[in-house]
């Protein structure tokens, strides 16, 4: 008989939830984002025999409570689409924390099944669990796992298919003693809710009650919108409730909640399911790692070469494969011109599409080898612990440890990119530290930046290319961290949010799960070039390209060629002289063109002002196009030089070409960096800014940081040019 | 010979036992979530460079909290 099974994957977070997924799913996942929030949502199908499971991983959380958006789309996701079964994966070397949420799923009465995962390091400690017992004693299907390894992967889903296959009853809501205080009341409002069916189509009865007595935002809202009379009863119930217990026992009653529900577990333990072997110490590794790598001076230290080392090795290695992508869309090009005539068609192909699209694939290589350092970074779970050091320096600039992962996915390690660095800071809790972070995260050192401070530091600072993106990194940091600070002291004030985070043990990273990740976050920017950035260049090309030059003027121009051919028949001798006049007028026409342009308009109405900063109406045309995508910037000057350049049969990079160029020198290339690294963040990631925020922050954004770019560059123009 | 003490007060490697926890509304909630409840054994494992936050070991794992964080919790140490 066929079958087709929903089952959710729950977990702690590090609890190897991820991994279990990968191990189930192989390669058959699919990734989107649950609805309305920008939560990730991950869901793939596992076959076992005639059974299909859709298996959809939830995001990771210690509880069920409504204080995140990840524990809310937990929750919703099981009362709403009622999967068949929830997988529960447990870090079993921390059972009891572990335990707090599967206790919480069996109070919603979702039908589940328990993983132990991690059975490895259970051991490793020296401590033995008792599966049967504890299979007993929750009246449950328990099953050892190492996800790692894979072990144990198939008893799972086989004892998951025969647990779904043998149930029969509804869900049946786990009742626990919530003390004397407590359970009259839980009763008295059980009564009063099923009697009003108050909620009652989403929720178990019981579990309203617990909800309001824990006064969660969600639940309360609700009720409020549904039986009116129902929800002040119980408000007024809470109320009661709460002050009796502060008085009685000097606690809220979520604390006597949370505290019974860990006594509940504690009780459980008690009858012996956990056995340490206590005969020897156990050196626990991570803690004498931690010893060195947390420490004081060492500390800091191994942080900062850690970082300067990824991007140290991540360069040399991502070049390799850069090069091979370069050379297959210079093949491309040179087949396009081939195969198309010469004219529009050939010029939108060549210079518009694989142009645009071949300058921003070029960095795939670059940015899959800096994804792959970042998530082994996190696997390994040394994130954690930057977060933990850094914490007490980004709460004086009004953030949090956590800002960190925002901040370095967003190119805090030259690489990185603002799209996924915006969405990382959906971690943080408090509204003001994420909004902070998402300001000033685009500030960052991003991958699409990064080659035009290669292209400008090999061309201008040939001797420190590496020191000039060390400086860029730096002054990034200095700007983002100062800038939160002013926000978070101005226009985002506010109290700072809990730091209550775990730190994992040290664990090696799987292959899998790196390239897994991995490929994703390159799929997430191959996307992006295929589509937006798509678009956008044959718009940059279009802009560049129409209006064209007024006819008088292109008369005049195939006047003179003509002349020039009419003398080249006449007297062959002077060919190659005459060759180069022809070059030269060429050369003119399409400057002519591409000034009439209308980016070239924009990029001269322009010019007056960025003059200060040493910006000329080319490098204006460029940085317009940068707004669309930084990525953008190295490929529009590349088609503005080239599209002016003097010898169009010359194989000059573009590098030499800026060199040569009068209006370039060492201190406007510096006040160019700087623009560039500062100015607004590009198309994608406004967007993405406004999802998280507003479009009045997403706006900010773009005004705020421009001008204070526009200010700095003037600033190193000016003063770089009185010094040198 | 026991005594109560904050749990800020702690030095590295010390064990206590958790008496009270007096945090409320999102702090409490996250505090207790980690496992940070009364009669529960706690060891100061480690503190960050600047000496803030705090790593504590409870339960087999390692959480940090920031020090006025801590201040909402005391310890009961046993001394001998």
């Amino acid at each position: 008989m066929a079958q087709h099974i929903i089952a959710a994957l729950a977990g702690n977070p590090n609890c190897g939830k991820t991994t279990m997924f990968n191990a189930l799913t192989g390669a058959r996942q699919h990734v989107g984002n649950y609805p309305g929030v920008t939560v990730e949502k991950r869901s793939g199908t596992v076959k076992s025999g005639e059974t299909l499971m859709d298996v959809v991983d939830l995001p990771g959380t210690y509880s069920l409570t409504a204080y995140s958006p990840e524990e809310l789309v937990a929750r919703d996701f099981i009362v709403d689409e009622r999967p068949q079964v929830v997988i529960n994966i447990l870090d079993a070397s921390s059972l009891e924390r572990n335990l707090y949420l599967s206790i919480q799923f069996m109070e919603l009465g979702a039908p589940m099944v328990l993983a132990l995962n991690m059975m490895d390091a259970v051991k490793k400690q020296g401590k033995t669990i008792d599966v049967e017992m504890l299979s007993s004693l929750l009246g449950l299907p328990v099953v050892e796992t190492v996800a790692r390894t894979g072990a144990g992967k198939h008893e799972l889903i086989q004892r998951t298919i025969a647990f779904i296959r043998e149930r029969k009853e509804q869900w049946k809501p786990l009742h626990i003693s919530y003390g004397s205080l407590l359970d009259p009341v839980l009763r008295e409002m059980e009564d009063l809710i099923t009697e009003n069916k108050f909620l009652t189509d989403r929720f178990p009865a019981r579990w309203v009650g617990l909800k309001y007595l824990e006064e969660d935002e969600q639940v309360m809202a609700l009720g409020e919108a549904s039986v009116h009379a129902c929800h002040r009863q119980l408000l007024n119930m809470v109320e009661k409730t709460s002050t009796r217990c502060i008085k009685n026992m000097d606690m809220a009653p979520d604390a006597i909640i949370a505290d019974y529900r860990y006594g509940h577990i504690a009780a459980m333990m008690k009858q012996g399911v956990v056995k340490r072997d206590t005969t020897r110490e156990r050196i626990n590794l991570s803690d004498n790692i931690d010893r060195v790598v947390t420490s004081r001076f060492l500390g800091p230290i191994i942080m900062l070469a850690t970082l300067y080392g990824i991007f140290q090795v991540t360069f040399p290695i991502g070049e390799i494969p850069m090069g091979w992508v370069e050379a297959f869309f210079e093949w491309l090009a040179m087949v396009a011109v081939a195969m198309i005539p010469a004219g529009l068609v050939q010029s939108l192909v060549v210079d518009g599409i694989i142009g645009g699209v071949g300058g921003v694939m070029g960095f795939v290589p670059l940015i899959m080898v800096m994804f792959m350092a970042i998530t082994i970074l996190e696997d390994v779970g040394y994130m954690a612990r930057m977060a933990y050091m850094m914490d007490r320096v980004f709460r004086i600039f009004g953030l949090h440890g956590a800002s960190l992962m925002p901040f370095i996915v967003s190119g805090g390690i030259p690489g990185g990119c603002a799209v996924p660095g915006v969405l990382a800071a959906r971690t943080l809790r408090s509204p003001k530290e994420k909004l902070a972070t998402i300001l000033t995260a685009p500030f960052m050192n991003c991958g699409a930046k990064v080659p035009v401070f290669l292209l400008l530091s090999a061309a201008f600072f040939p001797k420190n290319a590496a020191g000039v993106m060390f400086g860029m990194t730096l002054v990034s940091w200095t700007v983002a961290l100062l800038v939160a600070k002013l926000l978070r002291s101005t226009v985002i004030r506010g109290e700072a949010t809990p730091f209550v985070m775990e730190l994992p043990p040290y664990r090696m990273p799987t292959f899998r799960g790196v390239l897994i990740h991995t490929w994703e976050r390159a799929w997430q920017y191959m996307k992006k070039a295929g589509t937006v950035i798509l678009g956008i260049s044959i718009l940059i090309w279009a802009a560049m390209t129409f209006p064209g030059v007024p006819s008088y003027m292109s008369s005049q121009f195939q006047a003179q060629q003509k002349a020039i051919e009419v003398q080249m028949a006449a007297s062959p001798s002077k060919k190659p002289q005459l060759q180069q006049e022809l070059d030269h007028i060429e050369n003119r026409a399409a400057q002519a063109a591409l000034r009439y342009s209308f980016a070239g308009r924009v990029g001269s109405f322009f010019e007056p002002l960025t003059q200060l900063a040493g910006f000329d109406w080319r490098t204006n045309i460029a940085l317009l196009g940068g707004f669309a995508a930084k990525e953008v910037i190295v490929s529009s000057l590349g088609t503005v030089y080239s599209l002016g350049a003097v010898d169009t049969q010359s194989s000059d990079s573009l590098g030499s070409r800026l060199l040569a160029d009068p209006m370039w020198s060492p201190v406007s290339a510096l006040a160019l960096m700087i623009f560039v690294l500062l100015y607004a963040p590009c198309f994608v990631t406004v967007a993405v800014i406004s999802k998280e925020t507003s479009w009045k922050w997403a706006t900010f954004s773009v005004v705020f940081n421009t001008t204070l770019a526009f200010s700095l560059a003037v600033g190193v123009y000016q003063v770089g040019n009185m010094v040198f | 010979m026991s005594a109560i003490i904050n749990l800020r007060e702690m030095h590295r490697n010390q064990t206590g036992m958790i008496r009270s926890v007096r945090a409320t509304g999102e702090l409490g909630r996250r505090i207790r979530d980690m496992g940070l409840v009364p009669n529960t054994e706690v060891r100061v494992v480690g503190r960050a460079p600047l000496k803030d936050p705090v790593a504590l070991r409870i339960m087999d794992f390692t959480i940090t909290l920031r020090n006025n964080e801590a201040d909402h919790i005391s310890v009961e140490i046993q001394e001998d």
